[in-house]
Order: C-alpha cells, then structure tokens, then sequence
C-alpha cells in the first residue's frame, strides 16, 4: 500500500510535467494545425543548455537562477527561430509537407545535439536536492510536489491569459478561423509566433523540471518524451489546458505503476507497453475526452 | 496504347541492368566493399518503394514502416536459423512467404484497429507501434531477447566474388519482382483507387471507393513487402538485433521516398542507391549523414512549396523529356 501511493505521487509529478509539455503541443496544434515534431526536442536542447551553464557556473542559487532564466530565455528564441524558418515558407503548403518537414527539424535537432555532445547520456549536476517528508509512513518527494504545484500555477496563468487578455484572445480567434481573424485586424503571423514562443517556454520551463526529476540527457530525450506528452494532448483533447492535465497525469501514473508493479518477465519491454498505452490513448478517443468533435467537410 | 513489347521494355532494361552488373562483379572491377554493398541496396530499395505506396500514393504519413521490417527480418531469421531440415534455397522461399503473410496480417491488424486516425495523428501512432514491435520482441521466446538473433545462415557463401554474386542474385531477383508487383498494382484499378483516396477521400468515398479498406489494404501491402526487405536483411547480415530496427530507420526510408518524390517509384530507387552508396563513398562525411538527411527532408518540402522552384523543375523535365524524344526518333 505504501508503495503504492508514492507510486502515485511520482506518477502524478510525472504526469504533470507531460501535461506541461503537452499545453506546448496543444497550444501550437490549436492554432498552426500542426504537430510540432519539434517540441520535445526544444526540451532536449533546454536540458543540454542546463548541463552546460551549470557546469559552468555552478549550481548556487544566483546561478541556478540565472541559468535558468537563459535557458527558457534560448528555448523560446529556439521556438521562435524554428517557426520563423521552417514552418512559416509552408503556411499554405500541404499538411503532409509541413508534417514532414517538423519531422526534419525534429531530426536536425536531435543530430545536432548527437553531434555536439555525443550519443553518451550526459549528467546535469544536481540543483534541487529538497530531500522527502513522510506522511504516517508514506515517503512523499517534496520535488514531486514542487512539480505538481508549479505545473499548477502555469496552467492558471495560461488559463487567466487567454481568457483576460487581448493577445490570448487573438490566439483564440486565430485557432478558431484565421482568415476572418485578419480581417479582425488580427496579425495573424505575430499571434502564431507568438504561440510557439510560449509553447517553447513552456518547453523550457519543462526541461528544468525534468532535469531535477531525471538528471541523465542524451539526444533522443526529448523525443520520447515529447511523443508521450502529444499523445497526452490528444488524450485530453487537442487545445483544452484541464483535458493537458488529464491525459498527462493518465499517462504519468500508468507508466509509474508499470515502472513499478510489471513482472520481471516482461519488464524486459518495459517501453513497449508504455507505447502500447499510447496507441491505445489515441485509438480510443483520437477527439479528446474535453475536446471538440471535429466535422470533415467536403 | 503501348504495344506488349513495349510494356516489357522495363523488364529487358532489369535484365541487362543485372547481367552488366554480373560482370562487373565476375570480372572484380567493382571491389569488395561496393559488392557487399549491393544486397544493402536492393533491400533498402524494396523497403523505400513499398513506403512510397503509402506515403506517395495514398498519402499517409507512416514513421513505423521498420516495425515491418523488423517482423519481416525475425520471421525470415528464425525460419532459416531453425528449420535447418529444409534445404537453403526452398527455407528462402518459405522464408519470404512467411514472412510476407505475417508482415501482411500484422499490417492489416493494425491499419484495422487505427484506421480513424489520419495524417498527425497516424503518423505518431505508426511512430508508437515501430517502437513497440521492437521492445516487445525482445520478450518472445525464440528471438535471442535484447541480445538479437544470431548465427542466421546467410545467402552469402563460398570465395569471393562468388559468395557476393549469389547475394546479390538473391537480393536482385526479389527485388525485381517486389517492384514489377507495385508498379503493376498501381497501374491497375486499385492503384487509381488508391490515389483517388489520397486526393480527396471524400470524392473517393462517393464513386464507390471503401476508402478505409482501401487504406487498410494498401497500408498492408506496402508492410508485406518492408517483411519481405526484412528477410533479405537477415539472410544477408546474419545477425538481427531490435536496435536495428529503430525509428532511425524508418526515417532514413522516408527521406528516400521524399527525395525521390513522392509518388515516384523511379525516383525512390534512385535516391534509395544514392543515399546507401554515398556515406561509402564520402567517408569523411559519415558522420554528418543523419544531419544531411534532416537538411534534405525540410529543403525538400520548402523547394516544393516554393512557386519558382516547382516551375523551374517542370521546365527543367520538359526539355529533358523533349531531348530525350528527339535521341529515340533519331536513333529509329
């Protein structure tokens, strides 16, 4: 029983950082309707990007800060850079070629890190070391619920900025039909930017997290877990902030408890189940449980 | 109408292609590396064409096509490593059969079970079920387990250049009849079937096409032969292992089938023989392949949205095609 409930907690701070990686994709997907391959690996680069300031400069908190801030700072201009070059020359280009195309950069991103840094898993020095509280006899992580309260927190922010502002209202009206946004007088390219620099900042702020929970990165980090993250999205329905949460915190909390209670038989395969559950995720309800039914029209 | 000679013209150029090929290897001109090289090729040219099918054809985006690979590459590899009773070439034969029926069903099954999901959605999911197949083999009794299976017995045997001429004959031959297959499927009736769904479903769907099955068949076509590919790469390498089956792969197939085109079977095979020849050729640059390939899929897909780069391309064929006419009429 015991495990089992800090099984849960681990699942739960794991799940949310899916869900905060997953806001990236929805976000994006809601309004440019593509699949940003990419996302996942602007986590990757924010994790490199870590290993080398703290490397660098240590890990006081001065620096910690400070090397934070740089590395959300890199992985919205990332974002921003990637949107600028690759996706927009293909705004009016067929959905297979921009699908394609985030596939490339998702793969030059990947190829650059295997380049820079090698295939080897590189450690990232330890920066939250907060130790553990015991409820009754249940051992809670306190990072978990560092994680799980920051997660929180940037999902009302979000929340409170698309539904407040003028600029979240702009992505709204975006998602919802570009071409009459611009005649709304809606810049309709800045919004999309825009966009992807939140989305990319999430990323970043992603990174951080993931890297205090699971400090080893190598090029294809992000990749994985950017995959299960979308998977999330979809899960909770593509453009929804609670249905990001609930797909993620699905996902976090089966793939815990199979880290956990799988027999060792089949542990061996430990990563294919989690896929297994992915594709399950996105064969039973490819909508969304809080999304909105999409009508194909001739 | 083209006459029946014309029509087989191909296959004459296919055997004249193999008997120039035959002699260079007879005769040692082509050195030890380049015909090692060979069998590589034409599996990875089955693999890229069968994955044109899908992408090129019907216009769904697959990231798992290793998945059938690697089916295709565990089948063929137990069989000819296990049921050592049958004579090698007959176990080739059965093999191949075997393979391709798994490859099919498993494809089939598994189009059947998604076949809701188009374009993202199904790309990430074909992504998920490549990754799958590889871990999961690794806890089937019979296939060696994260280790990979090993000791296959391989195509290649005897002295060289003999051994390389009878993989290559292998290789060649399968390769040849995968292609006349597809290329003659999608001449055929469902073969414009196929490329009507691609081009709007929904007009497909009221002429009387079943669209979802014919996603389903097509996408398991294309699967039965990336088995087949599978068992000439175990019987060539001798040895499979799961990470030789990762979505590495399956990318490096899809940058064949985009920078060939999209629905071009010729261009898939000669992107396929210019992408497998080139890192032996330019060993320098090895390590930069994969940063090349990701280069080449995103300047691929922006050349083609770029209006003066697609005109550019169609008067470039144009006066090739036109070139190409006059040399046929002189020659008549």
């Amino acid at each position: 029983m015991q495990t089992f409930i800090s099984t849960l907690i681990d699942g739960l701070s794991l799940g949310s950082l899916y869900a905060l990686v997953a806001l990236g994709y929805s976000m994006v997907y809601g309004i440019a309707k593509m699949l940003n391959f990419a996302h996942g690996d602007v986590i990757m680069i924010g994790i490199y990007t870590l290993f080398v300031t703290l490397g660098a400069m240590g890990t006081s908190p001065l620096m910690l800060a400070l090397s934070a801030l740089i590395m959300i700072a890199f992985c919205a201009l990332l974002g921003f850079t990637i949107e600028k070059l690759a996706y927009k020359p293909l705004r009016t280009a067929s959905p297979l070629s921009v699908l394609i195309t985030a596939i490339g950069v998702s793969y030059l991103l990947q190829n650059i890190a295997l380049l820079v840094f090698g295939s080897r898993q590189q450690k990232v020095p330890t920066y939250f070391s907060l130790g553990s509280i015991y409820i009754g006899s249940v051992q809670i992580e306190l990072l978990s619920l560092l994680i799980l309260a920051v997660t929180v927190l940037i999902m009302i922010l979000l929340a409170l900025f698309i539904s407040k502002t003028k600029l979240g209202s702009a992505m709204l009206a975006v998602s919802e039909d570009k071409g009459a946004a611009q005649l709304m007088g809606i810049n309709v390219n800045a919004t999309i930017s825009l966009t992807f620099v939140i989305g990319s900042a999430l990323a970043g702020v992603g990174a951080l997290l993931y890297a205090a929970k699971m400090p080893w990165v190598g090029p294809y980090t992000g990749s994985v877990f950017g995959i299960k993250a979308f998977a999330a999205a979809v899960f909770g329905g593509i453009g929804s902030i609670p249905g990001a949460m609930i797909g993620g915190v699905l996902i976090g909390i089966i793939e815990a408890m199979m880290n956990v209670f799988l027999p060792d038989a089949l542990s061996n395969a430990s990563d294919g189940f989690a896929y297994l559950v992915l594709i399950i995720m996105l064969v039973l309800k490819p909508s969304g449980l809080l999304g909105r039914k999409q009508i194909e029209k001739v | 109408m083209k006459t029946r000679l014309q029509r087989l013209l191909p296959l004459v150029w296919a055997i004249a292609l193999f008997g120039v090929i035959l002699l260079l290897m007879v005769t040692k001109v082509l050195p030890r590396s380049y015909q090692q090289m060979l069998p590589t090729i034409c599996t990875y040219i089955i693999m890229a064409v069968s994955l044109n099918l899908v992408v090129g054809f019907l216009g769904d985006l697959s990231l798992g096509h290793a998945a059938f690979y690697a089916i295709g590459a565990y089948v063929g590899g137990m069989i000819l490593r296990y049921m050592t009773a049958i004579p090698f070439g007959l176990r080739m034969i059965v093999a191949i059969v075997a393979a391709a029926v798994v490859a099919f069903g498993v494809g089939a099954a598994f189009l059947y079970l998604v076949r809701k999901l188009r374009g993202d959605y199904l790309a990430i999911v074909t992504l998920a079920f490549g990754e799958f197949v590889r871990s999961i083999v690794k806890i089937i009794p019979g296939t060696g387990g994260s280790a990979g299976l090993t000791d296959i017995p391989t195509i290649a045997a005897g002295a060289f250049p003999a051994k390389y001429i009878k993989a290559f004959s292998w290789s060649y031959l399968v390769m040849i009849l995968c292609i006349f297959f597809i290329v003659n499927l999608i001449r055929s009736r469902h073969g414009r079937a196929i490329m009507a769904v691609r081009d709007n479903a929904i007009a497909a769907a009221s002429v009387g096409i079943n669209v979802s099955r014919c996603r389903i068949v097509t996408f398991a076509i294309a699967a039965l032969f990336a088995g087949i590919a599978g068992v000439l790469y175990a019987a060539n390498t001798a040895a499979v292992n799961p990470a030789d089956f990762d979505y590495n792969v399956s990318i490096e197939v899809l940058v064949m089938v985009v920078l060939g085109g999209m629905g071009n079977i010729g261009g898939s095979i000669i992107a396929t023989i210019i992408l497998v020849a080139l890192p032996k050729i330019l060993l320098d640059a090895a390590q930069y392949r994969l940063l090349i390939y990701a280069v080449a899929l995103i300047a691929m897909m922006m050349l083609n949205a770029n209006p003066r780069f697609v005109s550019f391309k169609r008067r470039v064929g144009e006066k090739l095609g036109a070139k190409f006419k006059s040399l046929r009429k002189g020659r008549a």
